[in-house]
């Protein structure tokens, strides 16, 4: 299993990447941890002519944390998003949602952008950026940068708009303001590691007499592209979230679905999932933010 | 078509090395057949299996995963690294062998590289710890409960060792001591004929 010929590259910087990607044309790749381009070139479905190694350049990889929002680097490693206790702290679910992602050798190598580019249909950290309504940076030599929000980016399985001559910059995560506030990531998949045949991911802020205040949904391989539910839950704000109430959520959200049927789930089993996994993670999540402030989650029915 | 060669320079166990290779050359491929370094197995080549683990700057990578050229200038430890000099088994090594934890030894570079970075982050992992951390690498023969087990040994012999003598390079005698060589499974291996 080895790849077509090519030749490679190193880029020193943003600008040296972009114009060489610019010079080589639209067979050339990014290559940063290359652990989703590497098996593809294996399998020889994707031959490029060129590999352009982004994963040195240190303007691409940092998890910048500001009062209302997280910037990431493009190619900031998996594990440094892992092991970034502040983002621990601020964004948990970015926690959650990497406990499922790969193995520790592939989150080691793998990058918060080389996910979000590859856009398998059940991949985590696309899911968890439509979740938080992240923003895409992107830039060109040709165009300069543009900014994207994630459920803009994805538009089929393993298909995004980005372009050939772009890059994916960085990440954008918002941060919810709420004190109150609990995210939860749970999926099913054959074996641990596998890419999921559902996964599910909730944030949810509670008011301080325990009515949700903001709350949203995102639900993977059940669609070509990562799901955003954010109507469905709607319906919660202002309100006590009830174990009804988020039985409800969850089968408006199945009703609208049309997941595939293929040899490990037929599509009745992926709804039984969705279903399944969005009262996990909302129930999940509404107890995170009950915890927030000590105060008992006492809002279930 | 002619491919272009691209000269790699690593540090391979201490050691640097060069070599000259094409572009699409796997890192696992550069080890083997370049740098003859044959300890590093070659299982799927596309990121399942996890026999080609090494650590690439300490940490846990699949080279198979890797082009060798993305990985010049950077430090690397093989399997062939966690031997001592004199080829002497380490700790992990030889609970491996003690507790049965291989049969026919493909997976075995790849997963005493996975145990040894799992046990110079965390000397003492609960066993859903170490099952995590070999969650990337696949074993036939085993079913896996002997290679917890080993991974568990080497963990209690490494901190029954720790008190007594406080610098690392102190580990060698009282290893020797608390494993004995030829009573540690070498004489009931089976998995060597």
């Amino acid at each position: 299993m080895k790849p077509a010929p090519f030749e490679y590259q190193r880029a020193q910087s943003i600008e040296h990447a972009l114009g060489l990607l610019a010079e080589y044309g639209p067979e050339a790749k990014l290559i940063a941890g290359g652990q989703s381009l590497t098996p593809m070139m294996a399998m020889r479905l994707v031959r490029p002519t060129w590999l352009i190694d982004i994963a040195g350049i240190d303007a691409l990889s940092h998890v910048t944390i500001m009062d209302h929002e997280v910037r990431v680097g493009g190619a900031t490693p998996q594990y440094v998003l892992e092991e970034h206790a502040e983002l621990g702290q601020c964004l948990p679910i970015i926690g959650q949602a990497l406990a499922w992602v790969g193995h520790i050798q592939t989150r080691n190598r793998g990058t918060i952008g080389g996910s979000m580019v590859h856009a398998d249909p059940s991949a985590e950290l696309p899911l968890v950026s439509v979740l938080l309504d992240a923003r895409l940076i992107l830039q060109s030599a040709r165009a300069g940068r543009r900014e994207l929000l994630a459920r803009e980016f994805f538009n089929g399985p393993m298909s995004t708009v980005i372009e050939p001559d772009e890059c994916l910059i960085e990440i954008v995560l918002p941060r919810w303001r709420a004190s109150r506030c609990g995210s939860a990531f749970d999926e099913v998949a054959i074996r641990h590691g596998d890419f999921a045949l559902v996964s599910a991911c909730a944030q949810m802020a509670l008011d301080a007499e325990g009515r949700c205040q903001q709350a949203a949904l995102a639900l993977g391989g059940a669609d070509n592209i990562p799901l955003d539910c954010s109507a469905e839950v709607t319906a919660l704000i202002g309100q006590l979230p009830t174990e009804d109430a988020i039985d409800g959520i969850a089968r408006s959200v199945v009703a609208r679905l049309s997941p595939p049927t293929d040899l490990h789930a037929s599509a009745d089993y992926r709804r039984a999932l969705a279903r399944t996994l969005c009262v996990r993670v909302l129930r999940s999540a509404l107890a995170r933010a009950g915890e927030r402030t000590g105060t008992p989650a006492g809002q279930m029915a | 078509m002619s491919e272009r060669s691209y000269c790699v320079t690593l540090t391979v166990n201490g050691l640097e090395r060069t070599g000259n290779c094409s572009a699409r050359t796997s890192l696992v491929d550069f080890l083997r057949e370049t740098l003859r370094l044959t300890g590093t197995h070659v299982g799927c080549e596309h990121g399942i299996c996890g026999a080609c683990s090494i650590m690439l700057d300490g940490r846990p990578v699949r080279s198979c995963l890797m082009f060798a050229v993305q990985a010049d200038g950077h430090s690397l430890t093989t399997v062939e690294g966690l031997s001592q000099p004199d080829g002497q088994m380490s700790i992990l090594q030889d609970s491996f062998c003690e507790t049965h934890g291989l049969q026919c030894g493909y997976c075995t570079p790849g997963m005493l590289i996975a145990a040894q970075a799992l046990l110079d982050r965390n000397p003492n992992p609960d066993e859903h710890t170490i099952r995590d951390a070999i969650g990337g690498n696949l074993c036939r023969c085993t079913g896996y409960q002997q290679i917890v087990d080993a991974i568990q040994l080497a963990a209690s012999r490494l901190a029954a060792d720790r008190p007594a003598a406080n610098q690392p390079a102190a580990n060698q005698p009282a290893r020797a001591q608390s494993a004995p060589a030829g009573t540690t499974g070498h004489d009931k291996a089976s998995h060597r004929s």
